[in-house]
């Protein structure tokens, strides 16, 4: 076959445009999910939050995670009176050294409160899906990482179980999986938000005082709530991008 | 080219290196995964992975396609936004797993450069099939209590009672039926 160069020039870009269609044309799973269009958080309400325990138990059931273990847990709060003499002298402070408990996680709730001095409130907590993490920063090998969609994920056939992870994460978000002995942590429900369904979590609390909320829906009422509302996120000193939104979260929480 | 006397014996030593680096390549091609780098310093597949994990708990949506009835009552109640599975238990329940993942560090890795993934995990759903799975209801005293139970930590606006004082032992769902729990709504049928 005899090409002058003036076919030769046209066909080569067109076979090269060619060769990317192929390339492009079968997309490894037929979804309609897109990961660009999601960015992941979750808001707390902790004045809806009664301490049931539901997100613990559910948490577990979904995702297998071993007793003793938590990828989300609640905490009680108890920040009593200011205790003063009786000169008037304050003898300690209740917002640096406030009473937290959380038995077993709160799995199965938390004991029943009489004491009426004080403020009593709970704080549900889990990976905060940081957007500029430490935790993916520190592993060595790449098995733990932000996704596209915004959710801090592990990949547990990669991962070492090494644990710089569990000492990098300011929030004390993840373990060891005793069986797996690879890093294990909260994946907001991978599996279901991107199959349209809320996380576990949400779909067990019975007040709605956890929201599954993605900050790139301009729909989502997570923009009009942050408006009206006071949100706050764990350690905002550490800069970690927090997307685990508390609405009236006390001074006195670490 | 006086310069290149005697210098074979470094060609050789420089053969050895290009040689080592081909090698290095080679090997790389084949133990660095496919997607290893696609979306950043990771796996890309291992997202594709953790999606594929079966989900327990349906969503109340898929319990309102039969169970109309209950969702038109639930709707008028106070209990409108405890969805179904709060109480009721997860709808889907996984059989055991063919394999268990493979434990030593070596194996796992062996198994990450498997292109085929995962096996998957079978599992059974009540909205399939209603009579192969039914989901687990506790007790209703300790479903009630569990929210119910005069504490004062919780919030001051919801609902709370001492359950020994409220009801002398009689069971809840004699006055309230849990799906409208009002009293006003007639309790259970």
């Amino acid at each position: 076959m005899n090409l002058s160069r003036r076919q030769m020039l046209i066909l080569l870009p067109a076979a090269a445009i060619a060769w990317k269609a192929v390339l492009a044309g079968t997309p490894e799973e037929a979804s309609n999910y897109t990961m660009s269009e999601h960015w992941w958080g979750m808001l707390i309400d902790i004045p809806k939050c009664i301490g049931c325990g539901n997100c613990v138990r559910a948490c577990q059931t979904e995702n297998d995670v071993p007793d003793g273990h938590f990828r989300t847990w609640v905490e009680r709060y108890h920040r009593s009176d200011w205790p003063m003499t009786e000169s008037g002298e304050v003898t300690a402070n209740p917002m640096i050294d406030p009473e937290v408990i959380s038995p077993d996680g709160g799995k199965e709730g938390f004991p029943v409160a009489t004491d009426e001095s004080g403020k009593y409130f709970f704080v549900p907590k889990m990976c905060n899906h940081c957007a500029d993490s430490p935790c993916t920063q520190v592993c060595p090998v790449g098995a733990t990482f932000i996704s596209p969609d915004g959710v801090v994920l592990v990949d547990q056939k990669y991962c070492l179980g090494c644990a710089y992870c569990v000492q990098a994460c300011p929030y004390g978000c993840r373990y060891i999986h005793p069986t797996k002995e690879v890093a294990d942590k909260c994946t907001l429900c991978y599996h279901r938000i991107t199959k349209g369904l809320t996380t576990a979590c949400c779909e067990a609390c019975p007040t709605g005082a956890r929201q599954l909320v993605d900050l790139k829906n301009p729909k989502d009422p997570i923009h009009e709530f942050m408006k009206t509302h006071t949100v706050q996120v764990l350690k905002p000193q550490m800069a970690t991008g927090a997307k685990l939104f508390y609405n009236d979260l006390d001074g006195s929480v670490r | 080219m006086s310069v290149f006397k005697d210098a074979g014996h470094l060609f050789r030593f420089a053969g050895l290196f290009v040689l080592a680096f081909l090698i290095f390549l080679v090997v790389r091609h084949f133990v660095v995964p496919k997607s290893f780098g696609q979306y950043g310093h990771y796996r890309g597949a291992a997202m594709g992975e953790i999606a594929a994990h079966p989900a327990k708990f349906a969503g109340h949506e898929t319990c309102e396609g039969c169970h109309s009835d209950v969702a038109d009552k639930k709707a008028k109640g106070k209990h409108a936004h405890v969805d179904c599975e709060v109480c009721h238990g997860a709808l889907i329940k996984l059989l055991p797993a063919p394999a268990e993942r493979p434990a030593n560090i070596f194996e796992r890795f062996i198994a990450s450069i498997d292109p085929k993934g995962p096996p998957e995990i079978p599992f059974v759903r009540h909205a399939d099939d209603p009579s192969s799975m039914v989901p687990e209801l506790p007790d209703t005293a300790l479903l009630c209590t569990r929210c119910h139970t005069a504490s004062t930590a919780k919030p001051k606006g919801f609902p709370q009672v001492v359950p020994a004082d409220h009801s002398n032992g009689v069971p809840c769902q004699t006055c309230h039926d849990p799906h409208s729990p009002g009293l006003n709504a007639g309790g259970a049928k």
